[in-house]
């Protein structure tokens, strides 16, 4: 069956991840790892698994895209060379997933609000942060009972699963996390909280979710909706696990979360790696299904930047 | 150990009452406390005091809870009110951002210590970098320093050290040090970091230690001091300044502190607030014993309250599986396992 040709931009960790995660897929198939420093560690492994690559950035990439009839391209890069690297590859007619801060384009969490972004044609979807992913369903799940009036989250993840661009872009992942919290999950305000922790072995990612809702919480309804959404997202990450909760204490609802990876790249502790490349591929693979069956198709690439 | 030798020394000491003492207070530090305490530590000469809610700017939360004033809020009331103290506030990177950070300079602030986990300083590269930016006195606190090595925590000290940080602060969280552990840690970054870099010692008296502690770490090169007034702080509080300030005199190192204000200050002002005695209390003790985050007291005694586990045993498996500052929301969901585990009912809980 003929695959959607991607390529992935950023080397490191989510690059790489994703490398294992869209080879298993049905509709996508790697096939360009853009990195910049010609002696990194993600470049080799891409190469060793058979992906081309360029160490030029995505200018490296560009003459190479219609000829290899690339049509998705993931960007792990940072929200400062985003935007740049979008630029340039929409004009070539890519679709872009981003897996930056940058947040340029709509916010998608898959089992949230994915069906809206398929149904028209965006070239532009941002995955928000690994914390988002986690995190949203459960705000969403709450916020279609009832109204959320603030929504806080708590994500602690290992040390050893967070990169140096992540490390250095902190108050990046802080700022679009909480801006995602009330624009995907529908709390009036949101507020992102993140935790590194180093302890060895290294401790799984945790996320808890707090909502304070406007109007005493409808427990039963609650629990079910969260329950439902909980099955929804283990669809995609098998490692999804409610651990405690919800719990009510007056119109405060508190959900406890355990996010496990499926151990491809990074072993399983890291499922904030894990949750992200498995989002970034399910929004992949839904756009690439219409793409293949003709329901959606790409603009053609502007002749002058080609 | 003999601390003779610290005769002639001078000592920068730093006031955490209206910070680490919002822990003790539930964040619930009125403005006019704040005002009236700033004021008195003014005149008393303390050069410099940290006011922000109790997890530092942005701490505002349902995991730190909410303090009855914004952050900008207190630090403007207590810089018009205070003539030479310095205000210096606490960011953690992941709670606190740099926007923050601007607000709070605009408020009057003109210190900051920016804090990481002992071993995650690479987390704060772009929050040092905007304190040096916005002129102000920029610290680097690396929080449960027992948990890195010497040699582990001086690494992490010169990378605070290499983004613009002046000072370096060993920052003992859970009041687990001892002196022989600061002074290896101290010497350790005094080994590596350019002669002008400050060295700060940040100090909980969980083990009875601060006073001890902290001169340990003079006495290893270090040149800044956080203490509290009567140690209102998290755990069993700081170091406990007023006391500090007397050994200081006695020993001839310079704090230029007046010693009797500070402990009219003590009684008077701070004694009072107090909803319960700071002090080295049983659950404080564990916190020290077991090496747990000290500002995890007060959340386990609420989570005791609630799902019917003892908050000691709380704290002792906070420990074991290694739960750092921030992760406040663990010990709600470590009361509800355990409470699972040994078949208590726990209403509400699905």
């Amino acid at each position: 069956m003929t695959k959607i040709k991607c390529a992935l931009i950023g080397s490191g960790n989510i690059g790489t991840d994703l490398i294992y995660k869209l080879r298993r897929s049905e509709y996508l198939e790697p096939v360009w790892m853009v990195g910049i420093d010609p002696a990194s560690e993600g470049l080799k492994r891409a190469a060793a698994m058979g992906l081309k690559t360029t160490a030029e950035g995505v200018d490296g990439l560009l003459p190479h895209v219609l000829a290899d009839h690339i049509q998705i391209a993931f960007d792990a890069t940072s929200a400062y060379v985003h935007p740049e690297n979008s630029a340039k590859l929409t004009a070539l007619g890519v679709m872009m997933i981003d897996l930056t801060p940058a947040a340029i384009g709509p916010l998608c969490v898959p089992p949230v609000n994915l069906k809206q972004h398929t149904a028209k044609l965006e070239m532009n979807v941002n995955m928000i942060s690994c914390a988002g992913q986690a995190t949203i369903p459960m705000v969403a799940a709450v916020s279609r009972v009832q109204s959320v009036d603030y929504a806080e989250i708590v994500a602690t993840l290992a040390s050893k699963s967070i990169g140096p661009g992540t490390r250095a872009n902190l108050d990046e992942f802080t700022y679009t996390t909480s801006d995602a919290l009330v624009r995907v999950g529908g709390a009036r305000r949101g507020k992102a909280l993140a935790v590194i922790n180093p302890a060895e072995p290294p401790m799984i990612m945790r996320n808890t979710v707090y909502c304070l809702t406007d109007d005493a919480p409808d427990e039963a309804k609650i629990t079910e909706s969260v329950l439902a959404m909980i099955s929804d997202v283990q669809k995609y990450v098998p490692g999804y696990k409610l651990v405690n909760g919800p719990v009510f204490d007056g119109n405060r609802v508190a959900i406890f979360l355990e996010v496990a990876g499926l151990g491809d790249y990074l072993p399983t502790y890291a499922g904030n790696l894990d949750i992200m490349t498995a989002a970034a591929t399910r929004t992949a693979e839904m756009f690439a299904e219409e793409l293949l069956n003709g329901t959606l198709k790409l603009p053609q690439p502007q002749e002058s930047l080609a | 150990m003999s601390f003779e030798s610290l005769k002639g020394r001078k000592i920068l000491v730093h006031d955490m009452c209206l910070r680490d003492g919002m822990h003790a207070k539930r964040e619930q530090i009125s403005l006019a406390q704040m005002v009236k305490v700033a004021t008195a530590l003014d005149h008393a000469g303390v050069p410099m005091i940290q006011v922000t809610h109790g997890a530092g700017l942005g701490g505002n939360s349902i995991q730190h809870g909410f303090a009855p004033h914004t952050n900008e809020a207190y630090i403007s009331a207590v810089a018009e009110a205070v003539t030479h103290t310095k205000i210096s506030v606490l960011l953690i990177p992941g709670l606190g951002t740099m926007k923050e950070l601007q607000s709070a300079h605009e408020c009057g602030a003109r210190s900051v210590h920016v804090a990481t986990h002992c071993t995650e300083a690479d987390t704060a590269q772009q929050h040092i970098a905007y304190g040096r930016k916005l002129g102000m006195d920029t610290s680097g606190f690396l929080m449960m320093a027992h948990l890195n090595s010497p040699e582990g925590l001086a690494a992490q000290a010169r990378l605070m050290e290499s983004y613009g940080a002046q000072t370096i602060f060993v920052t003992d969280s859970a009041g687990y040090m001892l002196p022989d552990d600061v002074h290896a840690r101290v010497s350790a970054l005094r080994a590596v970091l350019k002669p002008e870099t400050e060295i700060g010692f940040h100090g909980h008296h969980n083990m009875g230690m601060g006073i001890a502690n902290s001169l340990t770490a003079i006495a290893a090169g270090a040149s800044r001091i956080d203490a509290s007034v009567a140690g209102l702080g998290a755990g069993a509080g700081n170091t406990p300044l007023e006391v500090f300030v007397a050994v200081c005199e006695r020993l001839g190192i310079e704090t230029g502190c007046a010693l009797f204000p500070l402990m009219d200050i003590a009684e008077e002002i701070i004694l009072p607030m107090m909803d319960h005695m700071v002090r080295i209390n049983r659950e404080a003790l564990t916190l020290g014993y077991a090496g747990v985050y000290s500002t995890f007291l007060l959340h386990a005694k609420r989570a005791e309250a609630r799902y019917g586990v003892p908050a000691r045993d709380i704290l002792v498996e906070l420990g074991r599986k290694k739960m750092i500052g921030g992760q406040e929301d663990m010990i709600e969901d470590t009361a509800l396992t355990m409470a699972k585990e040994r078949g208590i009912k726990v209403s509400h809980a699905a």
